[in-house]
Order: C-alpha cells, then structure tokens, then sequence
C-alpha cells in the first residue's frame, strides 16, 4: 500500500466547507480523478482519507494536509495532476509526496498551528500591541467556551502585531494544536476585543512533531 | 444596484452566523462561469426551495445545460435563502443574488422558476422581493427581469397568474431557447430603432446586460406567439355566479385560445455534469433519466398523465451517461430515475448493463417505482451489494375496490409473495407507500391498509422471524388538474384525522411497524393551490404578506397566515378543496392542455366511479388525445421512438362513444 501526504490550501468559497464536507469532498477528488484508493474492511467500507487538523468554518488555509492510501503505485507527479484536474477552484494542491506506511497517524502529529489574521477595519494599533502584550504577560487567561471553563494562555505560544501598510493591522498567533489542547484563533480574537466578523484568518502554517 | 465585489464583501461579514454557510458561496464543480460582458443573454434559474433541495434538481439542470451550450446566453443558478440567512440579508441590505458570479438578480435579462409543487408559490414570491423586483408582473417596467415558471404545478398556471410574466407548459428542453431567441431578436430590432437608447433603460451601472430594453409589452407579446407559452395578461376570465368559470378568453391576436404543452419528441442527451455541492445536501447523487412519461394510467397521478407520451432512453445511451456522470462528479450514489422503471423496455439488459459497468466500484444503485412482481425482487439484488435500506413499493389502496377506483389493480397475493420473496432473499425493512383519501373510500378501504400491512409482515416473520420490519407510508390524496380526478373532492380534516386514527390505532401496536402520515394542514394547503383559480393569486400575496413561506417544511407552516388571508378577500377554501365539480365545469385551467383531452379523462373518471380497469396503454391505445395532438411530431419519429402503440386513425372509433362534456 502506499501512503501519500497532500498539503493543500484551502480558500474562496471552499472556506465554508466545513470538516466532514471537505472530508467527503477529497474522496469524490479522489475518485474523479480515478486514484485506486484503498478502502477500509468491513459493511461498510470508507476510503482511507485521513486530514491532519481540522480548520474552523471560514478560515481559508494555504498550509493543510491529509493522508491517502492508494493499493497501486503512481508516480507522485501524476497523482498532483490528476487531482488538479478534478478539484472544485478553492482546493489547490502544493505538495504531494510518499511517506512511510508505518509512520504514526497524521492527527496525533500535529502539535500547533500558525495563523495570519487580516482585520479589515481600522484600529488603534497602540491599544492593540499594548493588550497583545498584557495577553503575553499575563500567567494564566481563563475564559469559558461552551459552558467549560478553560486556560486560553497556556495554548498561546505566540502573539504578534505583524506591521501592515494597509489602515487595518495584521496579527500573528502561534497555538498549540495537540489532541485535548487546541488553541483557537477565535479565542484569541475576542481576547483582543477584535469582533469576530471584523476578521480574515487564515492558516498558514502546521508544525508536527518530529 | 450592488456590484458582485460588494456583495462578497457584506457576505463575509454575515456567512460565519448562518447555518450551514457552504449554501450560500458556490464554488461547486461543474458549475459554469462565463464572462458577464461577452453574452447577450443573462439567464437566472430559481428553485425556490432550500440549497440541500435545489441543488440536485434534474429539470434545472438540464435547462443550466442547455442555456450554458449556448455561446450567446449564460444561466446562473440561485435558491431559497433559508429563514436565518434571509433575515441577515433583510438586515444587511444584501439582494438575493446569483451564485456564479454573485450579481443581484435583478440584473439578469430573464429570471425562469421551477415550480414542481405548489408548496413552493409563497417562496417564489419572497424571492422576487427579496431581489428588489416587484413581486406583481403589472408592477414590473423595462427596467426588471422577464419572470417566467414552469415545472409541473404550472399545468394550473392561474393561482400564480399575477406574480409570472409568463408560464411555460410542458417540457422546457426546447421552448427555453425558443424564449431565449425572441428576447435577442427584439432586443437587436430595438437598438437598431433606437440606438441613443443604447443603456438609458437600464438601472444602475453593474449591468451592462442588455444595450436597449424593448418595451416589456412588446416582450411578452413575442412570448405569447410561442407554442406552448403563456402570457397570463393577455387572457381573460369571466366568471359565473357561483364563483366558477365562465369562460376564458385570449384578449390579442397572438396568445391562442388553448396552450398546449410542448414535449420534446426524441429525449436529448441526459446531463452529466452534475453540481458537486461542497457540503452535504439530501441527495448526494447522479440521476439518469430512463424513460419519460407512463403508460400505467393510474387515475390519481399528477405526472403519469402530463408527462406523455413514453419515450425511452437505449439502455447504452444511460449506460454511458450514468458512467460518464459518476466520472466527472465522484458521486456515490446513482439513481435511474422514470416514473415506472418496471414498464422501461429492456429493463433486464439496463441492470445487467449497470451492474457489469459498475462491479466493484462502491456505487449505491438505486431503481425506483418497481412493479410489485417477483422480477423486482431479481432487478435489485443484482443492484444491490448489501441489503440495507429496505424494499420499497407502491400499492397505493389495499382494497379490490379500491385498487379499480385508481386503476392500479395489484392482487393481495402479489403483494404477500412479493414481499415474502423480499424478505426471504435478505431485506429486513419493507416499505410499503399507500394513499388514503381516494374517491369514494370509506373506513373499511383504510383498515384494508392497516390489515395488509400486518399479514405483510406476519409472513416476513415467518420467513426471518422477529428482525422482519415494516414501514407503512401513507400520504392523503390531493385531487390534480389533468386528471381523470380533477372533479372530486378532497377529504375534509374530520375525515383524514378519523382515518390517520385508525391507522396509527391499528398500526403502532406492533413496533416493528413505523407508520408516517401527511398532516392534514399540509395536505389542504396543497389541495386548494393545486385546483385554484385565478382569484387565488390574491390569497397567495396575503398568505405571504402574513408571513407564508417554505410551506412545505414544518419550520416555514403558516395555516394561521392562510386561513386569514382567505378571510380577507372573502373566498373559501372549502370551495377549492371539498367541492365535487360539476360534470360541465369550466375549470380554471381549461385553456392549458398537457394533450390529453378532457373527454378522455371524464370518460376515465366514469369508469372509475363503475371501477372499470384500463390496462397498460402500450397494449392498447385509449386515444388520450397525444397522438393526434403531435402527429406532425409522430410521423417525423416513427417506430418504437414511442411507446404508443400503432393506431390506425385514433381519433375517429373513440369519438362516437364519447361522453359529452361541455366546456371540453
């Protein structure tokens, strides 16, 4: 069997496909584009399409990635064009390459996430850079989403103004993304007093262990 | 007018507050782009219901096929916003738009609605005013969209006569370049009269679709000269003193007295290139069409008497369109969509065709409408990997009596062994599809439901024992225009809840039997739309005005902003719903004809109060008025092109045996 990793960005109107839909939309991809891919056993066999992270509805991202497991071999270049040819405009894919079948599943890999967020109306970059600060300084944040109390610092691993020519500003986060300690932009934003909807984010980046 | 940049950007401030955004944006595979600028036509196809419905609607998409083959017009697609996204449109000032290029619709040259059920008329009229264009055609000028409808419930144009510029009749494969062609060709007769005019006509600047706007008259008299097009203000009603028709006329020379259908003689290819939806909607799927149109005649059925004549697909041709299909969307499910699949030609060789194509490649095969007959039972196993699912057939009546009223006579035996066969061969769940409200029926053709259902499944039990399961659907009979029942009357509430008690009294002892029904609301508010006249259109506008919407749905009911909307302009539903025509009724409809004449189906009516039975019209021809009413189209497609049997002069050995109906 073999095992082939796709990053992939992910942008427009795919923006607001949401987890399970992209999941979905990769095994049409896939068939499309005619990929032997390879099926779990079972009544009710599902393709072997594993996404690393999942990318909150209305984030673009130019930095996701998922595993495929296909029966046959295919020269990796003919993998990327075929499924060029056969996915929806806001899917594009920039890597394709092999990894070892025995390597840990792709999920538990990932360990935080990098984002870029565009605010698209004017703020006062002081008072901005100076609550960015205090959320850096700050020992622990403790907020509630869901009705569950949790600690937001802990999950900040980095926090920045990034400098922007535009009226708006732009800002740099790093979050933890391990399985039970994953750091959300949103989080982050309304932390800020940055209204949701005022917000581009989009990912850019996904560190894995090892 | 808003430019598409300036929709875009007010949508992104509103999607992430929405259920299910992905509704909303595009983006979809196969859905087609085209420059704006380099075509003249601009065409908006509306299925006024939810995205998850709309979306995989064949009839527009086939007309999206046909329009976007077309290098000089474009078809974009939009649907019904649902309640949370509507009120942040309303909110945030955002027309409803297309999702190709996201431009207002009010910018298109032509807005065309698929009508297929009456549910769907409050929807269509909150679209038109969610995109800023008057929701009446008189409030319309040069400067809005041509409105057009067709789909089945438009056989009865008039309750919506007010809010459609106009109505197209019958199958739109053809007619829709027919429209697309008269709007182009006045348009270049008006610029070349009046070129300063070039633009002037048009409101706002992000439309540079049309360079002059013929006088919006003009158009629609253009569309009245075109067979099977109606222009409803181009026609008159009077009325009589008990509130039915008198008489209908043509008010110009152009609009003629009877509209019939059109119908497309040979099936063109069947589309392929399926919307790929970038979310989950409710049928993820690939549909063929196999066959056109029904030969069973069954008495109570809306389609299988507008959709004639039978016109079949090669088993190759949906062969290759269903592999073809599968290809290009990734889709997992296909569906090989006909009125009566039992009744296609060869349906054997299709199956085996299919399943060989398709062997091994994960596909959900699905082949509705079968015949209750142990040969169904072979069709789907060779479909079918797993059993999952269930087994569905349509009885429709459980009753003798019943089943000769509505001409689809099905012997208990057949059923039983049917069934048996079914549960035998590994199939846990059966559904069995039944109606109640059928003409005449009384309490004891209703308990023959809830007994069958059970003898059904005691012989599964005795098959499989305690995993055998039944699931009784029974939906409540709504008299249509067309039909051999549009004289009847529709059961009253008192009577469908009395029979829906006897069936839940006599059905949910057993808990391997799940029984669903049609709520009494739903079913009225169907039945007075579907035989409605032209009075109607007003009781839609304050149905609306009160706040009907998505009157299908269980979130969108109103029957309290129906019932006053009645009130208000002093009509009653009862006169739509539980009046027995008179035999020489002049109906609303009498001036729109799907072929089939209205002595034919008083004559079938007739034979079905005696419980006479006609057999399957590929045997035997009827005379149902198709024949002589396209033979110019006959005789340009001989042979088996048809499913109507050879018929000498069909008209004449019918005529002397005729029953008389006046109006007819």
């Amino acid at each position: 069997m073999l095992r082939i990793r796709i990053t992939f960005a992910k942008q427009g109107a795919l923006r607001y496909t949401g987890h399970l839909d992209l999941h979905k939309l990769w095994e049409r991809a896939a068939r499309r584009a005619d990929l032997p891919l390879a099926y779990s056993q079972g009544f009710h066999p599902q393709p072997k399409i594993s996404l690393a992270s999942a990318l909150p509805l209305g984030f673009s991202s130019c930095c996701e990635v998922l595993d495929l497991r296909l029966n046959e071999e295919m020269p990796l270049d003919e993998i990327g064009t075929r499924l060029k040819d056969n996915l929806p405009g806001g899917i594009q894919v920039l890597n394709v390459e092999s990894v070892d079948e025995r390597a840990p599943a792709l999920q538990t890999q990932v360990v935080s996430a990098e984002y870029q967020v565009n605010l698209t109306e004017a703020v006062d970059r002081s008072d901005l850079k100076r609550k960015v600060n205090e959320i850096m300084s700050a020992e622990s944040l403790p907020r509630e989403r869901r009705g569950k109390k949790y600690d937001l610092r802990p999950l900040i691993e980095e926090l920045a103004l990034t400098p922007s020519e535009e009226r708006g500003a732009k800002v740099f986060m790093r979050l933890t993304a391990r399985e039970g300690a994953t750091g959300r932009p949103e989080e982050v934003l309304d932390a800020l007093g940055i209204p949701a909807d005022t917000a581009r984010v989009e990912r850019t980046r996904l560190l894995f262990s090892s | 007018m808003l430019t598409p940049e300036q929709i875009e950007s007010k949508l992104d401030r509103i999607l992430l507050k929405v259920e299910k955004p992905g509704r909303y944006v595009g983006g979809e595979l196969n859905s087609c782009i085209k420059d704006w600028d380099s075509v003249q036509a601009k065409v908006a196809l509306i299925f006024p219901d939810i995205y998850d419905i709309g979306v995989s609607n064949v009839g527009l998409k086939i007309l999206y096929d046909q329009i976007n083959q077309r290098d000089d017009a474009l078809a974009e697609r939009a649907y019904a916003p649902w309640f949370d996204m509507e009120d942040l449109m309303r909110a945030n000032e955002i027309p409803l738009y297309a999702l190709e290029s996201k431009r207002p619709l009010a910018c298109f040259d032509l807005i065309g609605f698929s009508l297929p059920y009456e549910t769907l008329y409050t929807n269509a009229l909150n679209i038109l005013d969610l995109s800023g264009i008057p929701v009446r055609s008189a409030d319309r000028d040069e400067t809005h969209p041509i409105i057009i409808a067709g789909g089945h419930s438009t056989m009865n144009p008039e309750p919506m006569h007010a809010f459609m510029d106009a109505f197209v009749i019958g199958e739109g494969e053809e007619v829709i370049h027919d429209i697309i062609n008269a709007l182009m060709s006045l348009r270049a007769h008006s610029a070349k009269q009046s070129p300063d005019n070039a633009g002037l006509l048009r409101r706002g600047d992000a439309s540079t679709s049309l360079s002059a706007r013929p006088p919006r008259n003009d158009i629609l008299r253009a569309l009245a000269a075109i067979p099977g097009v109606y222009v409803p203000k181009f026609y008159e009603v009077a009325y009589m003193d008990d509130g039915t028709v008198s008489h209908i006329e043509p008010t110009i020379p152009e609009a003629p007295k009877i509209i019939t259908k059109r119908m497309v003689a040979k099936l063109p290819p069947p589309p392929t290139k399926f919307i790929v939806p970038n979310i989950g909607i409710v049928h993820n799927r690939v549909s063929v069409e196999i066959m056109r149109g029904c030969t069973r005649g069954c008495r109570f059925c809306h389609a299988g008497m507008i959709t004639r004549p039978v016109r079949e697909r090669s088993v190759q041709e949906v062969v290759d369109a269903a592999d073809e299909a599968i290809r290009s969307t990734g889709f997992e499910e296909l569906a090989l969509m006909s009125l009566s699949s039992s009744d296609y030609t060869h349906v054997k060789e299709l199956v085996d065709a299919i399943s060989k194509r398709f062997e091994g490649r994960k596909l959900t095969i699905s082949l509705p409408s079968l015949r209750i007959e142990s040969v169904s039972v072979d069709l789907m196993e060779k479909l079918k990997q797993h059993r999952s699912g269930g087994f569905t057939l349509a009885p429709e009546a459980a009753s003798e009596r019943m089943r000769r009223i509505i001409n689809k006579y099905i012997p208990d035996e057949d059923i039983i062994n049917t069934t048996r066969e079914i549960y035998r061969r590994g199939w846990t769940t059966v559904k069995l599809y039944f109606m109640i409200g059928h003409p005449s029926e009384t309490l004891k053709d209703v308990q023959a439901i809830a007994d069958l259902c059970k003898r059904v499944l005691d012989e599964g039990r005795k098959v499989i024992g305690w995993k055998a399961k039944l699931h009784a659907g029974v939906s409540t009979f709504v008299p249509k225009p067309q039909t051999p029942f549009q004289w009847v009357s529709c059961d009253t509430r008192e009577n469908i809840l009395e029979k829906q008690a006897l069936l839940k009294r006599e059905l949910f002892k057993d808990k391997n039997i799940k029984l669903s029904w049609t709520k009494p609301d739903d079913t009225l508010l169907e039945a007075w739309l579907s035989r409605g006249d032209r009075k109607l259109a007003e009781v839609i506008y304050s149905a609306w005005k009160n706040g009907a919407k998505f009157d299908a749905w269980d979130e969108g009911r109103k029957h309290e902003a129906w019932i006053p909307a009645f009130a208000e302009h002093g009509l009653d539903p009862a006169f739509y719903t539980h009046r027995q025509r008179r035999t020489d009724e002049v109906f609303p409809w009498e001036h729109i004809t799907a072929a089939v004449r209205k002595n034919f189906l008083f004559q079938d009516f007739r034979m079905s109060l005696e419980g006479q039975i006609r057999v399957d019209c590929r045997l035997n021809c009827f005379a149902c008025g198709i024949l002589p009413t396209f033979a110019n189209l006959r005789r340009e497609n001989p042979g088996d092109a048809w499913k109507c049997p050879d018929v000498k002069s069909p008209n004449k050995s019918v005529v002397s045996e005729q029953l008389t109906v006046v109006g007819g």
